[in-house]
C-alpha cells in the first residue's frame, strides 16, 4: 500500500495539490477499488456459475445476451435494480430494511483485508488472521435479522438453520486456522504468504502439511457460504428461498451480491493461507523473465502475483461449482453430526499434530 | 408459550409438485402433523365425461395423468372395449405395451429428477430429461404429440408403427441401461443420498395395504403385487419379465425399486419389439367409434400405472353418453398415507418423502 500511496501523493504534488488533502482522500481509493473489484467479480462469477452448471448438466446456460451470454448478469442486475421493493405487511421495517446491509458491509470489509499482492494490501493488520474470523462471523446477524423481521415462517426457520449451521462450522475453521497460524508464526496474511516462499515452490505450500485441515475447512467454508450441500438455510425444496424469501429488489440483490463476493473472498482467503496467495506457481516470476530490466519490474511483479491469487481463486471457486453440481443437501440432524462428531474433532487433532510437525522439523515450538 | 408452529406448506410451493397444501404442525423442526389438502388442480374430469360421447371423451382421458397418458389412455379404451366385447388385435396390444412401458421409463426418469431436486441436487433432473427427451421425441415420431398422445383408440391404435420407429427404439433401449447406471454411480452409494433417504418416511407393509397404496409404493414395502404379473391384462402374459420388490420399506427401497422397474420396463419393451418386428397383423379393429352403441352395463379396467393401480370404471346406459366414469388412481393413495409417513421426523425430510411417493397433482384430483 506504501507503494501506492507514495504514487498518489507523488501524482497530487506533480499538480500542486498539498500533501493533506492526499491524506485525506487516499483511504476513499481502496474503498471504490473492492467496491468496483465486488461488482465486477460477482457479475463474472454469477456468470461462470451459470455457464459451469450448465456444462456438468449439458447445457448451454445464458447465451442469449451479448456474444456467449456475457451481459446476461448485467441485465440481471438491472433488472433488480428496477424492480419494486415489496414492504411486507406486519414486518419490522426497520430492521427489514437494515438486514441486507448488515450482511453486505462486513463481506465489504473482508475484501480489504486480503494481500492481493505484496503491496496490494489495504488492512495490513499483525492479526489479519483474527480480524477475518470476527468480520466472518458478523453476516450471520444479518441474516438472523432478515428471518426475524420478514413475518414469514420460512425466512425463520432458514434464519434459525442459518444460525445454527455457521455457529457449528466456525469451531473447526478456527482450529484450522489456528494450525496455520502456528505454521507460519504470525497472523498476518501477508507474513503467512512470505512463509509458503521457498525452494520447493509449490512444495513449500501450507497445503500439505496441513491437507487434513485444508479439506476441514473446505467443507466448513461451503457451510459458512450456506452453499450446496450445506444450502438448508435457502433450500428451494422447503423453505423457498430461506431467509430471502420475502425480499425482493434492490434488497435481495444486496443478499446476492453479498454471498458471492463472500464466496470469492473466501476462496481468496484459503488460496492465500493454503496455496501461497499471491506467490507464483511457477516459484519464479513470468515478469522477470521478460522484463528483467525494464524499470517498472516492480510494478509488472505486483500485476503478476495479482493475476496468480486470481488463478488460484478461481480454481477454488471451480471446485465450489463442482460441489455444488455433484451432491444433494445434507439433512439437519446430520449437518450438526458432521461438524460436532467429526469435522471439529479432526480439526484438534490436525491442530496438534500439526504443532508436533513444526516442533520436530523446525526444532522449536512456534 | 405457544411453541408449535402451523406452517402451510403450499398450494403455490416451489416443490409441491403441482398445488398439493400441507398444513404442517411443527415443533422447532420437527413434525408433530401434516393434513394433505387436495382439490386445487381439480377439472371435473369425471363430471365433463357424463357430459361427452365416448369418442369425445377420449382425447380427454390423456389429461388424467399427464405423465403417464398412455396408462389412462389403455385403461379408457380398454374399459370401452370390453364393454363393446370387441376383440383387439395381439399386434395392437403389443403396440399399447410397448408404448406403456416406454412411458413408464419416461415417468419414472422424470420422477428421479425431481427427486433428486427434491433432495437439492440439481444436475440429475438434467440427465434424466434428456433420457426422458429421447422417448418423448419417439412418442412425437409416433403419434404426433409429445405428451397428452390420443394415442390407443377403440379397438386398436391410430395407427401401425414403422420399422424404422422401431429401429429406433431398439437403438434407444440399447443406450439407455448405461444412463441408468450412470445414475447410479452418483446417487446409490452417495453418503449424502443414503443419509436422506435410509430409514426415512418408513412405510409397514400393513399401513400400506391399509391405506391401499398400489405400484412402486407398495412394492417397496415388500408387498409383491404387480397387477402386470398377479392378473395379467393387454399380453403382459405373454412377455416375461421379473416384479421388482424390495422389502426395506422406506424412501431408498422405493428408489431401488423404481430404477428396477425402468430395467424390467427395458426387458418388456425388448420383447414388443421383437415380436413387433417378426410378426404383422392387423393393428386396429374397425368400429364404428363415432356412433358408438355400447350396451348396458358396466366394467373396471384396470392398469398397472407407474404410480400404482389405475381403475376406470365406466357405467353404460345404453345412451351414447357415459352414465358414469370413475377414475383409481395410484397418487391419490399415496398423498394419503404421507402423514403416517413424516410423523416424527425432521421438516427436510417432509418433501423428501414426498418426493419418493412418486405423486403427481393432475392424477390426484382429477
Amino acid at each position: 500500500m506504501n507503494y501506492l500511496y507514495f504514487l498518489y501523493i507523488q501524482f497530487l504534488l506533480n499538480h500542486n495539490i498539498p500533501k493533506i488533502f492526499g491524506d485525506i482522500t487516499f483511504p476513499f481509493i481502496p474503498f471504490c477499488i473492492v467496491a468496483a473489484m465486488i461488482i465486477f467479480v460477482v457479475l463474472v462469477l454469477v456468470l461462470l456459475e451459470r455457464k459451469v452448471l450448465a456444462l456438468f448438466t449439458q447445457r448451454k446456460g445464458p447465451n442469449r445476451v451479448g456474444p456467449w451470454g456475457m451481459f446476461q448478469t448485467i441485465a440481471d442486475a438491472i433488472k433488480l435494480l428496477c424492480k419494486q421493493n415489496i414492504d411486507i405487511l406486519g414486518s419490522d421495517k426497520f430492521l427489514f430494511n437494515i438486514a441486507p446491509i448488515v450482511v453486505f458491509v462486513p463481506v465489504m470489509m473482508l475484501w480489504g483485508i486480503i494481500p492481493y499482492s505484496s503491496e496490494f494490501v489495504f488492512m495490513n493488520f499483525s492479526v489479519s488472521v483474527l480480524l477475518y474470523i470476527s468480520i466472518a462471523a458478523l453476516p450471520v446477524i444479518g441474516i438472523i435479522l432478515s428471518g426475524y423481521a420478514s413475518n414469514s415462517k420460512y425466512s425463520l426457520i432458514g434464519a434459525m438453520r442459518s444460525g445454527a449451521q455457521i455457529i457449528s462450522y466456525e469451531l473447526p475453521i478456527m482450529f484450522v486456522l489456528l494450525s496455520i497460524v502456528a505454521l507460519s508464526s504470525s497472523m498476518n496474511l501477508k507474513d503467512i504468504v512470505y512463509s509458503q516462499l521457498g525452494e520447493g515452490a509449490i512444495l513449500c505450500w501450507h497445503v500439505f502439511p496441513c491437507i487434513v485441515g485444508f479439506i476441514i475447512i473446505f467443507i466448513c467454508m461451503l457451510a459458512e457460504l450456506n452453499r450446496c450441500p450445506f444450502d438448508l438455510p435457502e433450500a428451494e425444496s422447503e423453505l423457498v428461498a430461506g431467509y430471502n424469501t420475502e425480499y425482493s429488489g434492490m434488497r435481495f440483490a444486496l443478499f446476492f451480491l453479498a454471498e458471492y463476493a463472500l464466496m470469492f473472498i473466501m476462496a481468496a482467503f484459503l488460496a492465500t493461507l493454503f496455496w501461497g496467495g499471491y506467490l507464483p506457481i511457477t516459484g519464479k516470476y513470468i515478469s522477470e523473465i521478460f522484463f528483467s530490466d525494464n524499470q517498472f519490474l516492480p510494478v509488472f511483479i505486483y500485476f503478476e502475483q495479482f493475476f496468480w491469487l486470481m488463478i488460484k481463486t478461481f480454481i477454488l471457486v471451480f471446485l465450489f461449482m463442482l460441489v455444488r453440481a455433484t451432491l444433494p443437501r445434507l439433512g439437519t440432524q446430520s449437518l450438526m453430526k458432521l461438524s460436532w462428531y467429526l469435522l471439529l474433532p479432526l480439526s484438534m487433532i490436525n491442530f496438534i499434530v500439526i504443532i508436533i510437525f513444526k516442533y520436530f522439523i523446525e526444532g522449536g515450538v512456534l | 408459550m405457544n411453541k408449535i408452529i402451523k406452517l402451510n406448506v403450499g398450494p403455490q410451493h416451489p416443490s409441491t409438485h403441482g398445488v398439493l397444501r400441507l398444513i404442517t404442525e411443527l415443533d422447532g423442526e420437527k413434525i408433530l402433523s401434516v393434513e394433505p389438502v387436495v382439490g386445487y388442480l381439480h377439472r371435473g374430469m369425471e363430471k365433463l365425461a357424463e357430459n361427452r360421447s365416448y369418442l369425445q371423451y377420449l382425447p380427454m382421458v390423456d389429461r388424467v395423468d399427464y405423465l403417464g397418458s398412455f396408462f389412462t389412455s389403455y385403461a379408457y379404451c380398454n374399459a370401452v372395449e370390453k364393454l363393446l366385447f370387441v376383440e383387439v388385435p395381439k399386434r395392437a396390444e403389443y403396440i399399447r405395451m410397448l408404448c406403456m412401458e416406454l412411458n413408464r421409463i419416461a415417468s419414472h426418469l422424470l420422477w428421479l429428477g425431481t427427486f433428486m431436486l427434491d433432495l437439492g441436487a440439481s444436475s440429475p433432473l438434467f440427465y434424466c430429461f434428456r433420457d426422458r427427451e429421447v422417448i418423448l421425441s419417439l412418442f412425437e415420431e409416433l403419434t404426433g404429440q409429445r405428451m397428452m398422445y390420443n394415442y390407443f383408440v377403440f379397438g386398436g391404435v391410430r395407427h401401425d408403427v414403422s420399422d424404422d420407429w422401431l429401429c429406433k427404439v431398439s437403438s434407444f433401449i440399447a443406450n439407455l441401461p448405461k444412463s441408468i447406471s450412470d445414475y447410479e454411480k452418483i446417487i446409490t452409494e452417495n453418503p449424502i443420498f443414503l443419509d436422506r433417504t435410509l430409514n426415512k418416511g418408513i412405510l409397514k407393509p400393513q399401513t400400506a395395504l391399509q391405506f391401499s397404496v398400489t405400484g412402486p409404493n407398495l412394492r417397496a414395502s415388500g408387498v409383491e403385487v404387480d397387477y402386470r404379473k398377479v392378473m395379467p391384462y393387454s399380453v403382459y402374459g405373454d412377455v416375461d419379465f421379473v416384479i421388482s420388490e424390495s422389502n426395506r420399506c422406506d424412501s431408498y427401497a422405493r428408489y431401488l425399486v423404481r430404477i428396477q422397474e425402468m430395467k424390467t420396463s427395458l426387458d418388456i419393451v425388448k420383447q414388443a419389439v421383437l415380436y413387433l418386428k417378426n410378426n404383422s397383423d392387423n393393428y386396429l379393429t374397425k368400429i364404428n367409434s363415432l356412433n358408438l352403441k355400447i350396451p348396458e352395463g358396466e366394467y373396471t379396467s384396470y392398469v398397472e400405472s407407474s404410480r400404482g393401480l389405475l381403475n376406470c370404471y365406466i357405467k353404460s346406459d345404453g345412451s351414447p353418453k357415459p352414465y358414469r366414469v370413475k377414475w383409481r388412481t395410484g397418487s391419490y393413495y399415496s398423498v394419503q398415507v404421507l402423514p403416517e409417513l413424516v410423523k416424527g421426523l425432521n421438516y427436510n425430510d417432509l418433501i423428501a418423502v414426498f418426493g419418493s411417493l412418486d405423486v403427481i397433482m393432475p392424477e390426484v384430483d382429477r
